[in-house]
């Protein structure tokens, strides 16, 4: 129940599922570009007087070399820093001051920051955005502090968190040569040894209008917009962009495991198939066919692991399943439990890879599937009640290089999905020879235990 | 433009937002059901959706000697009704693309569900939550598998220095207020609950007489009524359990050091705060957003973070319940950092509580708070959650309506006096999580960045 400040929260690898078409009176997205070859997509939504606008980045800890990850997340938390015309601390500042919310988030595949606001303060953001966009300053004094913070936020999300610390190092196992073996947050030792000169070139290579995307939805008129935003950023100069060298996975040849043994209460076990995803995929239908697999597996309490695992044999105290298509590599499909008291770790690897055996021996029936397509359907008018979502949906497709547009048919892809081809992907994918285990081994926590109640004055210092 | 420009257009631009969001704020519809359910409505017709929630006075601080009891009375009304199993529960929501939930906290237990509009989903929906409510099975199995599950969270708390500093802070602050009961129970309590007192359980509570719902979506009143009828029109009048006993602030400073082997120390400073009902909370939720509840704009993260670096949230808060909840100072830093950490936090708020927040400082979080005020009322989702804690603590139909008007009418010396009145950094709370030697062998990861054991 720990609530920590929003700024720069990292979304890890899984985001959200990807739904759908908008069905329901969604505006359609209008688009542009600007000379200097920053992208604009604007969708309106005129529910209430407010508007999210988004500044996305192509670039993410999988562009970055060894030795400096999570150089990215850390520029992302540099960038609230100051410039010559905005001094440290100013832009949050004014953003507040104007009722404004904001934030900022690096994953493996792009950085982004937003504002919420009031309608008619969007030109606030604008400006703040191009100014930042171009005129960082980068004092060696503030990259040395924010990396004292960063490390802290390393120690409260992973080095503190037992099942953060594993999966790391399963992600680490899973991967030889793909940049998803490293952590979005970055290793430790890379994190307190990136210079201010790294960043620096870090920041001139990848902070640029034609690296950018401009996504903004909410109660605005889009030529507005467009003329607003041609205002502010339209004088930045592009650059020259060098696309990162594409380092493909090596071809995995036999089962990984690996045994993490941390300090810890709960045991926990991951599996995860390395699978194609929307941008990776040779066959167009198989991203569609592993999305309801993710469904019929973990889609609501009615689905296979809770029905079967959770509820049924009981070996799991929780479990779920994730993919992810709009990851721009190949990705891992995962599935990932606690064992019940009582049950070890084997019992529930055994009980996962039981049902993912079920998949590719037997189709799924008639009824799962329209489960599925039940769910994916409301998902699509639910997801509208977001603006952040919307612009977010937008975003993620723009800059992992899908196009903004890819998933607009989703419901209709999902619909047309078939029994047997999840058993195909089941077949292809979810085989031994592509799998990592991970288990989480729990060493014994040395003085864990609370102060039992009235003695907690036992514990007093002064 | 000029940045000076923008800051001194800010007053027109507030009061041109607060004549602007008259017509924006949504009215809030109010009746009893038959049977005497208090229900609040707002309708919504731009998307075909309906956010419900109906909400109990039947939190963990009703646990009595049975810690847990509430939580698991709650998390077990989906696992069978009537003679629906578990199973059958779940394939009636997820066949319509409905989505459920429980959540249990110390003043309130509620049920949540949203669903489309279009009545041949969403009238299944409902009526499947209304028998969830009117006649759950709590099966011997049900119960001994959420059981289990509740134990393991309890493991799970047991390894988070995050998760034990709260409870730590909760149980020493509230010492035998029924607060004080961990919502999650103890594997003791959790152990010994059997069926008969999950039975009773709920039917002291689960009645109409201690329930309210929330109702946002596209309904129009007369759908609405139907609706709620349908969802809450089974439940037995029932009696109002009383509210819970007036809180006893601490007489006096202590600090709690809990030894875990983490590599950061969670830091807990506060005291008792206010109640939902005190008049007072607009100045101290005013005040406190100066202080540290606006992000890395506030106080406390720019001495803590911004300027020192010590930590990566550093935020106070005031979370008032039915009784006096806790205002709560909540940071984590590294090991031998703590004694820094915890006399900058401690300076910073004795210096706000003795000078009262800089006037322009309080004017920029009062503009934080009203201009950012359409955003929290933005989406169904939001507004929902909004109406929840209107119906629970029956806080007047006009809340929503006159919130900008409440936050601007309130004056820099109501801010101080609230402060004086109700913090006092001579009598604080201190709970400290961490400290002790890291196992730099078994997590590799870590090693670059143990800190020395102690501090």
């Amino acid at each position: 129940m720990t609530i920590t400040m929003h700024r720069s929260a990292l979304l890890l690898c899984t985001l959200l599922l990807p739904m759908g078409a908008p069905a329901f009176g969604a505006t359609p997205v209008q688009v542009f570009t600007l000379d200097n070859g920053l992208k604009i997509l604007v969708r309106e939504d005129h529910r209430a007087p407010v508007v999210v606008s988004q500044v996305w980045y192509k670039v993410g800890s999988s562009y970055e070399p060894s030795g400096l990850t999570g150089i990215s997340h850390l520029l992302e938390h540099l960038m609230f820093k100051g410039t010559p015309t905005v001094p440290a601390g100013e832009f949050s500042r004014l953003i507040a001051a104007n009722g404004g919310d904001e934030n900022a988030f690096t994953s493996h595949d792009y950085t982004a920051y937003f504002q919420t606001l009031e309608k008619e303060r969007l030109e606030l953001s604008f400006r703040l955005e191009a100014d930042r966009m171009r005129h960082l300053l980068l004092k060696p004094e503030d990259v040395a502090k924010e990396a004292q913070v960063v490390a802290e936020e390393r120690r409260l999300r992973t080095e503190d968190q037992p099942e953060a610390l594993t999966g790391e190092q399963f992600q680490a196992t899973a991967y030889l040569t793909s940049p998803y073996r490293q952590p979005v947050i970055g290793w430790m030792q890379d994190i307190q040894a990136i210079s201010p000169g790294d960043l620096q070139r870090w920041y001139q290579q990848w902070y640029a209008p034609n690296n950018a995307t401009l996504v903004v939805v909410g109660d605005v008129e889009a030529a507005q917009v467009r003329d607003l935003a041609s205002k502010h950023f339209g004088p930045l100069p592009p650059s020259t962009l060098t696309p990162p060298r594409s380092v493909a996975e090596l071809p995995q040849q036999g089962e990984r495991r690996i045994v993490v043994k941390t300090p810890a209460e709960v045991p926990a076990v991951m599996l995860g198939y390395k699978v194609p995803t929307l941008k990776t995929a040779s066959t167009d239908w198989e991203p569609y066919a592993l999305a309801v697999l993710d469904g019929v597996l973990n889609g609501g309490n009615s689905s296979r692991i809770s029905r079967n695992l959770i509820r049924g044999t009981q070996v799991a105290a929780a479990a779920s399943t994730d993919y992810n298509p709009t990851a721009r590599l190949d990705d891992l499909f995962t599935l990932s439990g606690n064992p019940a008291p009582g049950r070890s770790s084997a019992e529930l690897e055994k009980a996962l890879r039981a049902e993912v055996a079920a998949l590719r021996e037997t189709q799924v029936s008639p009824e799962e599937l329209a489960r599925v397509i039940a769910q994916v359907v409301a998902s699509d008018v639910y997801e509208q009640d977001s603006l952040f979502y919307q612009g977010m949906r937008l975003g993620i497709l723009e800059t992992v290089g899908l196009g903004w547009n890819r998933l607009d048919d989703y419901v209709q892809r999902i619909q047309a999905v078939t029994p047997e081809q999840v058993r195909t992907v089941a077949r292809q994918y979810l085989t031994d020879d592509r799998l990592t285990v991970a288990i989480l081994e729990p060493l014994p926590l040395e003085g864990r235990r609370l102060p039992q109640a009235g003695t907690a004055t036992d514990h007093m210092i002064r | 433009m000029s940045i000076k420009f923008m800051r001194s257009g800010l007053l027109a631009a507030v009061l041109m937002l607060v004549s602007g969001l008259a017509a924006a704020v949504p009215d809030i519809q109010h009746w009893r059901s038959a049977n005497g359910v208090a229900v609040y409505f707002i309708p919504t017709r731009e998307l075909p959706m309906v956010d419900v929630q109906v909400l109990f006075s039947a939190g963990s601080f009703r646990d009595g000697s049975q810690p847990g009891l509430a939580r698991l009375t709650c998390a077990l009304l989906e696992e069978g009704a009537g003679d629906w199993s578990a199973d059958v529960i779940a394939d009636r929501f997820d066949q319509v693309g409905a989505r459920f939930a429980t959540s249990s906290r110390r003043d309130a237990a509620a049920v949540t569900l949203r669903s489309l509009s279009d009545p041949r989903y969403l009238q299944p929906a409902v009526e499947t939550v209304a028998r969830l409510l009117r006649e759950p099975s709590f099966t011997p199995d049900a119960i001994e598998r959420v059981r289990q599950q509740m134990l393991t969270a309890l493991q799970e708390r047991a390894q988070s220095p995050g998760a034990i500093a709260q409870d730590t802070f909760f149980k020493t602050l509230y010492g035998e207020h029924p607060y004080a009961t961990p919502p999650d129970g103890t594997p003791a309590s959790l152990n010994s609950i059997d069926r008969a007192a999950i039975v009773d359980f709920h039917r002291r509570h689960y009645s109409a007489a201690n329930a309210v719902v929330a109702l946002v979506g596209d309904l129009d009143r007369p759908a609405a009524e139907q609706l709620v009828n349908t969802l809450v029109g089974g439940l037995p009048p029932g009696e109002a359990v009383p509210p819970p006993p007036p809180v006893t602030p601490l007489a006096a400073s202590r600090t709690v050091r809990v030894a875990y082997p983490s590599t950061q120390s969670h830091i807990l400073v506060g005291q008792v705060g206010v109640k939902r009902a005190d008049p007072d909370y607009y100045a101290l939720y005013l005040g406190n957003h100066v202080l540290g509840g606006n992000g890395l704009v506030s106080q406390l993260a720019q001495e803590i973070r911004e300027k020192r670096g010590l930590a990566y949230g550093a935020y106070s808060a005031f979370t008032p319940m039915r009784e006096a909840g806790p205002f709560l100072i909540n940071l984590q830093t590294r090991n031998d950092q703590v004694d820094t950490a915890l006399s900058v936090t401690e300076t910073t708020l004795r210096t706000f509580s003795t000078d009262g927040p800089p006037l322009q400082i309080l004017q920029e979080a009062r503009q934080n708070i009203t201009g950012g005020f359409a955003l929290d009322i933005a989406s169904n989702s939001k507004l929902a959650g909004a109406l929840a804690g209107i119906a629970f603590y029956g806080l007047p139909l006009d809340y929503l309506s006159s919130y900008i008007a409440r936050m601007n009418a309130i004056s820099p010396e109501q801010v101080r006096a609230a402060w004086r009145g109700h913090v006092q950094p001579e009598r604080l709370l201190t709970v400290i999580v961490g400290g002790t030697a890291t196992p730099a062998t078994a997590t590799p990861a870590a090693a670059p960045t143990t800190a020395p054991a102690g501090s």
